[in-house]
């Protein structure tokens, strides 16, 4: 996308476009006066300016100028200590003057920028929960209150949450510029798992019941796409981004009109969203053709097998299991384990599958997870091991934090529980 | 993750609790401020509440015609929520340091407290991706 001027902005609602210049701003801003933190508060002033003025007052011709002109005034008032009503007074006559006379576009960097502020507020010295909301703030030019709405966390926790953050790159001294060649291949996983967190927290919090959320998983893709862009080539972006679409793709046919989870195997795959999908196969492909095969790549893949079956029956499961082949042999992550169990009872049968898990047993990190039991309970199930299914779908159900899924899971033990009693073959 | 920290007691602490000295009773709800601050400070807080004493707590249950049926005779050895907080924190081990800091308010003297909280995960919505 092009750097927004005046003749393409105006389709544009006024949200979409002040998310999109939130981190160009920022970093010319940033460039401006070195001090992250300030800059960054300073400039979620500006966007909430914005917010309630150029609705009545109309857009400005360079959105962009004027929000960086506001910031940079912003900046300035702080570092003058003004009073409080002389800060008011300058700015209006600022803004008076800005809406009569715009200023020339600030020729920065500002594509390079959003990057910088990536790697920043994905910087592996922040906690994860500071990351993503300083990253939605700063990049995804959100504002606390929706940050916070979307966590269901009060909008103070979530403002804390982002001073923390800026503390913490003040306190590590994480100059703003792009990584270096040495550490960027960290830098970039870090970045990339703080996306894939924003999608996840989006993907778990429920629909229908709150309308009024800023949707997680759509910010999520919308970054991936722009970090697609300003690092075409490399493939595991590209591969991020496809498994976020081939995976939100089946959102509609995650729930039943009741609000109850449906797996996999028993969606209404019509309610897939099929350009989504070509979406993203088209992108995996493109990725994997590049000869640098990573996890986000193989997960991808592994989402894309799922969506191009026409029906449950038709997946290609040896396909699958291979890709969860390569997967594990990539990274010791026992919930790929778990899933690669799945799809070798899915290939040779269920007895295959449980042997797996046998094996998992003695991993501490997941053989007490509710996944785990709910595995061991289908897979029972698929070998005619009805009791044994009943006791770990029920022991699943105790141990999972999400509702829908206890749900989904005591439906299983109770329909399980129901059926007559198995005549001896 | 969404933790509670739910703070039980039996009348008899409540009736200690009224006991207490001027000073005892400053130092703990000052402890109690600094405590949710600190929680907001942190980032983690999300929600606290203190519940009425328990000498005026009703059991209701749904008669026959569907009219409430109150009882409110406990015996003493029951335990009554006297308080919670709910948190969102990044492990349960960070839930279970946050309630220990709970627990250790200061009772009479000025001594920690020590009392139990029951720590409990608030179910969410879907389950993660799992990946």
């Amino acid at each position: 996308m092009e750097p927004t001027v005046a003749k393409e902005s105006s389709g544009v609602p006024i949200e979409h476009l002040l998310r999109e210049l939130a981190p160009q701003v920022l970093g010319a801003v940033v460039r401006r006066f070195r001090d992250f933190a300030a800059a960054e508060d300073a400039v979620q002033e500006a966007l909430l300016a914005a917010a309630t003025q150029w609705p009545q007052q109309g857009r400005p011709a360079n959105p962009r100028a004027w929000l960086t002109q506001v910031a940079l005034r912003r900046m300035t008032d702080q570092i003058r200590s003004e009073s409080a009503r002389r800060r008011r007074e300058d700015e209006a006559a600022l803004i008076a003057s800005l809406s009569a006379d715009p200023p020339a576009p600030d020729p920065a960097p500002e594509e390079d920028d959003t990057l910088v502020l990536l790697f920043m507020c994905c910087h592996p010295a922040l906690t994860p929960a500071s990351a993503i909301a300083l990253t939605l703030r700063a990049v995804g030019g959100l504002t606390t209150a929706e940050i916070a709405k979307a966590f269901l966390v009060p909008e103070a926790t979530l403002a804390q949450r982002i001073s923390r953050a800026k503390q913490s790159i003040r306190d590590s001294g994480i100059p703003f510029e792009l990584p270096t060649p040495h550490e960027r291949a960290e830098r970039l996983r870090s970045v990339l798992h703080v996306l894939y967190l924003i999608f996840n927290e989006g993907y778990t919090t429920s629909a229908g019941s709150e309308l009024q959320r800023v949707e997680l998983s759509q910010e999520a893709i919308r970054l991936a796409r722009i970090l697609c862009r300003l690092l075409p080539h490399d493939p595991e972006i590209a591969g991020l981004l496809a498994l976020l679409l081939l995976t939100d793709a089946r959102r509609l046919a995650r729930t039943n009109a009741g609000g109850d989870l449906v797996p996999l195997d028993r969606q209404d795959r019509s309610l897939w969203d099929r350009k989504q999908i070509a979406e993203g196969i088209a992108l995996l492909s493109a990725a994997l053709q590049k000869g640098s095969v990573g996890p986000y790549q193989l997960q991808a893949a592994i989402a894309a097998v799922h969506d191009e079956a026409a029906g449950a029956q038709d997946t290609d499961w040896p396909q699958i299991l291979a890709l969860y082949d390569l997967l594990q042999r990539m990274a010791d992550n026992p919930v790929v384990s778990l899933n690669r169990a799945v799809a070798a009872a899915m290939v040779h049968g269920p007895a295959k599958g449980l042997e797996l898990l046998d094996a998992l047993s003695a991993d501490s990190r997941i053989a007490g997870h509710h996944r785990f039991h709910a595995v061991r309970a289908h897979l029972l199930e698929m070998a005619g091991e009805r009791e044994g299914a009943v006791h770990h779908y029920r022991a699943a159900a105790a141990k999972t934090a999400s509702r829908p899924e206890r749900d989904y899971l005591l439906m299983q033990a109770a329909r399980l529980a129901s059926q007559p009693p198995q005549l001896p073959e | 993750m969404k933790y509670i920290l739910m703070m039980n007691a039996r009348k008899e602490d409540w009736e200690a609790y009224a006991k207490w000295s001027k000073e005892d009773l400053q130092r703990n709800s000052a402890f109690m401020r600094s405590f949710s601050k600190e929680l907001l400070d942190s980032g983690v807080f999300v929600a606290t509440e203190g519940l009425g004493w328990p000498h005026e707590a009703r059991m209701v249950r749904a008669g026959n015609d569907g009219e409430p049926v109150t009882d409110g005779i406990f015996p003493e050895s029951k335990e009554f929520l006297a308080g919670y907080w709910i948190i969102d924190v990044e492990s349960p081990e960070q839930a279970y340091r946050v309630a220990a800091r709970a627990s250790a308010a200061p009772g009479p003297g000025g001594t920690p407290g020590n009392m139990p909280i029951e720590v409990r995960q608030v179910l969410g919505g879907f389950a993660d991706l799992g990946l």
